[in-house]
């Protein structure tokens, strides 16, 4: 029983992770139907300069474990938002008339800078985070020992989903937002500027993802350069999964994987644990092409 | 016996009923318009039909076969083909190869003839691009057959599109508003087709907005409303009908 | 027309030439660049009939690619059947396997399809590193596969497979450029260009996509057979994400759905790292951005297809389109 809590909680924190990485593809497909490759990597540079910043600032020392935890997160998520604003201008903006499968390529390309200049940058060796930032509590659920930092990612994650989803719905940014996700050309005919909206879809993804980085790096200890191409992959599928361009389905979809990952690793194989998230993955677009929460489009004739 | 039965077709989406329970006969040799304010389910029916969708009950016959639930390139093999209301033609590539799409039903050649260019695939290319130059020609598109479909005038895109269609050597031609975009002298040359089409022995099903050409040129009417068939009969009566009046004036905006 | 040849001819005669004569004047380290680079035309054009000709998103290539080369290498290495041999074996187990699992994931739109091809990949190279059925060797992969032997002639020099790979390469084009000019190529183009529109035109698009994706995955699976005789051991880290992408890319950058257009990619995407050589480290940044830039600059690819010509009688008109 308490090794099935363990899996639990350990896949609904990874699962958080995977979620917030997610709703950066979802948000980004939504509006532009661009698959960002380089998201993943996004999420990497979170993790190398959260290190970078905790290094040279010491937050935790001057603002107390938690209060310092979230200033980091906050400077985390403004760098990243403005790197993935660039890499929008840089790579994205030009091919915006351009066959789709040309954007993929200049995706996959962005991916491969990114990659190479955090190896450049940082080194191919594992860079560690220190270990004293946040205490290593363990606390007790109905008699079941939990760790401190799986619960507060957790609730961290769905305390960020949940500020997106308000925002996203109730907002006025939030309703052009959904507008030009539906209909571009429609949207800016109802005055709202898709550029913008643009802009901050590649701030606000590549925020959620530079955030999802830091946890990584605060949860685990220790990051690579090429860790974002598997969190990538995972973030993807979990955004397929729930249906893409569907912000509650890459919650969704993310959790899911979550526990999926850490339930196929616990009682089926630890070595089988990516080819099973792959998987299940194929099965549910088998049975709902569009994904868990996707629309049903019938093809328009 | 007719060449097209529908009976009791209703085809549901969601809570709406689309098509509900309709049924008409079309004979061999007819030009037949089906007609309706829009949003009436005219598009949907020709969707049934041409098999991209699948009714929820009733039944389809053609020529004495039912064709309901097959897939809609088995259905034009079977002697039915269509144009779409937004035209869909394949922008990239050329004339000549928009209408030799049609003739690939009739074809037989795979991977194997493909790759060795055998005689009888030698034969059959031949022979489909006879057939396609010759569809242009009826349509008076074959001086642009090099052309990339994409840089035709709307009118012609649209005649494109029955071009691809009349390669497949259907027995029923359905067109979907053939005059949409059309201006004046190009809708009357268009009667002037679909009476040819006519007399080369290819029965015509039309949906069309343009009512002179729906009275000029169709012998017999189907008119439905929210789905429902509210008329048949002769243009003239149709004309007179109170129903489809009320039809018309009740809903009518842009028309 | 006639009596006027194109111009890109003698170009193309030219560069042939100069192909044909490379074992002469490039020493081995080149000439292996070389049989690397015709490896990955073959690749690219298999990947071409499903990417560029059909519109289809293959990110998992390297799997069918995989399939050939493992059946190769175990068959050979259990049974020591020679490895030409297995050619037929590969090309049937990639494409019977593509088959197998393509074909209830067929009617998924582009960007799930392309999800679920980087997934095949990857449950493909996780199964062969955790040793699957016991046969396949495990993260290390499998070796001792012996060399290819033709007409009595043992082939194990560069200049040696030289002639194996790009006489393949040669039919490969010569196969793939009929059946651009016909009934088949003119199918996968019409379901590129609108799928709605082909199936109502009469045409069975389910057929096709799946056809496309067979008939590259068994080509695939042929050029596996020749990787594992060039290089006498495979390992699962050879048919990695990065493989697919690599294929992915030569073809976007040489240009979909053109012949030319693949091989001038498969050129450039093999030969650029080796040029970029003195950058050292920053060799793969460079190539990052050389991917960006080459798709905002040639978006349509640098060699985008031709039209094809038929011969259709013009005498009436006069003129001929330019």
């Amino acid at each position: 029983m308490e090794f099935f809590f363990q899996q639990l909680t350990n896949g609904l924190a990874v699962g958080g992770i995977y979620a917030l990485i997610a709703l950066g593809y979802t948000m980004v497909y939504g509006v532009l139907k661009l698959i960002n490759f380089a998201h993943g990597d996004l999420f990497t540079m979170g993790a190398y300069l959260g290190l970078t910043v905790l290094a040279s600032l010491g937050l935790h020392q001057h603002l107390g474990a938690f209060g310092g935890v979230v200033v980091l997160a906050l400077m985390i998520m403004g760098l990243v938002g403005v790197v993935g604003i660039l890499l929008d201008r840089a790579a994205y903006k030009p091919l915006r008339e351009s066959p789709r499968l040309s954007a993929v390529v200049s995706a996959l390309g962005a991916s491969i800078f990114f990659q190479n200049a955090l190896m450049l940058v940082y080194g191919a060796r594992y860079q560690y985070y220190p270990k004293d930032i946040l205490p290593k509590t363990v606390i007790n659920i109905l008699g079941m020992p939990v760790p401190l930092m799986r619960i507060l990612i957790l609730a961290v994650s769905i305390l960020m989903m949940a500020g997106l989803q308000f925002f996203i719905q109730k907002t006025k940014t939030g309703t052009a937002i959904r507008a030009a996700a539906i209909d571009q050309a429609a949207a800016r005919l109802m005055g709202i500027n898709v550029d913008r909206v643009i802009m901050l879809v590649f701030f606000i993804g590549p925020a959620l993802g530079g955030a999802a980085g830091l946890m990584v790096g605060l949860y685990y200890g220790q990051i690579n350069f090429t860790m974002g191409w598997v969190y990538g992959l995972k973030a993807f599928t979990a955004a397929i999964m729930g249906g893409i361009g569907n912000i509650p389905g890459a919650m969704l979809g993310g959790i899911l994987l979550g526990l999926i990952e850490a339930f196929g690793a616990a009682y089926i194989s630890l070595a089988w644990k990516d080819a099973i998230a792959f998987l299940v993955l194929i099965v549910i677009l088998i049975v709902r092409p569009t994904g868990l929460l996707g629309e049903r489009v019938a093809s328009k004739v | 016996m007719s060449l097209l039965r529908l009976q009791n077709l209703t085809k549901k989406f969601g809570g709406l009923t689309a098509v509900d329970d309709v049924s008409f006969d079309t004979y061999q040799g007819e030009i037949v318009g089906l007609i309706g304010p829009n949003g009436a389910g005219k598009t949907t029916v020709f969707n049934l039909i041409t098999g991209n969708y699948k009714p929820n009950s009733g039944d389809i016959v053609f020529d004495g076969r039912s064709i309901a639930g097959m897939p809609t390139h088995t259905i034009v093999s079977l002697g039915i083909a269509r144009t779409f209301q937004t035209i869909r033609l394949f922008q990239q590539l050329s004339v000549l190869e928009n209408a030799l799409a049609g003739c690939h039903c009739r074809m037989h050649s795979g991977i194997f003839g493909g790759m060795f260019h055998t005689p009888a695939q030698k034969r059959e290319e031949r022979e489909a691009l006879e057939l396609a130059m010759a569809e242009l020609t009826f349509l008076g598109l074959d001086k642009q057959a090099d052309l990339a479909a994409n840089s035709l005038s709307y009118g012609n895109q649209r005649l494109l599109e029955i071009a691809r269609a009349l390669t497949t050597k259907p027995r029923l031609l359905i067109l979907d508003e053939p005059a949409g975009g059309m201006n004046e002298q190009e809708t009357a040359a268009l009667v002037q087709l679909i009476r040819k089409i006519r007399e080369r022995g290819i029965t015509v099903l039309l949906i069309e907005h343009d009512m002179g050409l729906v009275m000029e040129v169709c012998e017999k009417l189907v008119v439905i409303e929210y789905g429902i068939k509210i008329a048949e009969g002769a243009p003239a009566e149709i004309k007179e009908n109170p129903r489809v009046i009320e039809a018309y004036l009740g809903t009518q905006d842009d028309e | 027309m006639i009596g006027r040849i194109p111009k890109r001819f003698f170009v193309y005669g030219v560069l042939t030439a100069l192909l044909v004569s490379a074992p002469l004047h490039l020493n081995n380290y080149w000439l292996d660049v070389l049989n690397n680079v015709g490896l990955y035309v073959i690749l690219g054009l298999s990947l071409n009939l499903i990417v560029g000709h059909s519109g289809l998103f293959n990110l998992g290539h390297a799997a069918f690619y995989a399939m050939g080369a493992y059946t190769a290498a175990i068959l050979n290495t259990l049974f020591h059947i020679p490895i030409l041999m297995l050619i037929p074996a590969s090309a049937l187990t990639a494409g019977i396997f593509a088959l197998i699992i393509v074909r209830p994931i067929i009617h998924l739109r582009g960007d799930y399809l392309c999800i679920v091809t980087i997934g095949v990949g990857e449950i493909v190279r996780i199964a062969l590193i955790n040793d699957i059925f016991g046969i396949t060797g495990g993260a290390n992969g499998i070796f001792g596969i012996s060399r290819p032997i033709l007409f009595g002639m043992k082939i194990s020099k560069p200049d040696e497979f030289f002639w194996l790979i790009w006489i393949f390469v040669a039919i490969t084009v010569f196969l793939f450029y009929r059946l651009e000019q016909s009934r088949f190529g003119r199918a996968l183009n019409y379901l590129r260009e609108d799928e709605v529109a082909a199936e109502g035109s009469g045409i069975n698009t389910a057929y096709y996509k799946l056809a496309a994706f067979v008939l590259g995955a068994a080509w695939a699976g042929m050029a596996g057979t020749i990787y594992a005789a060039k290089m006498m051991t495979i390992a699962p880290e050879s048919f990695n994400f990065w493989e697919s992408v690599l294929m992915f890319t030569l073809i976007i950058m040489g240009g979909s759905g053109s012949i030319p257009g693949v091989i001038l990619g498969a050129f450039l995407i093999i030969g650029l790292p080796e040029l970029f050589r003195e950058f050292k480290d920053a060799r793969m940044l460079v190539f990052g951005i050389a991917m960006v830039a080459m798709m905002i600059f040639r978006t349509g690819g640098i060699l985008p297809p031709r039209p094809r010509k038929y011969p259709i009688d013009h005498a009436q008109e006069g003129s001929v389109n330019p």
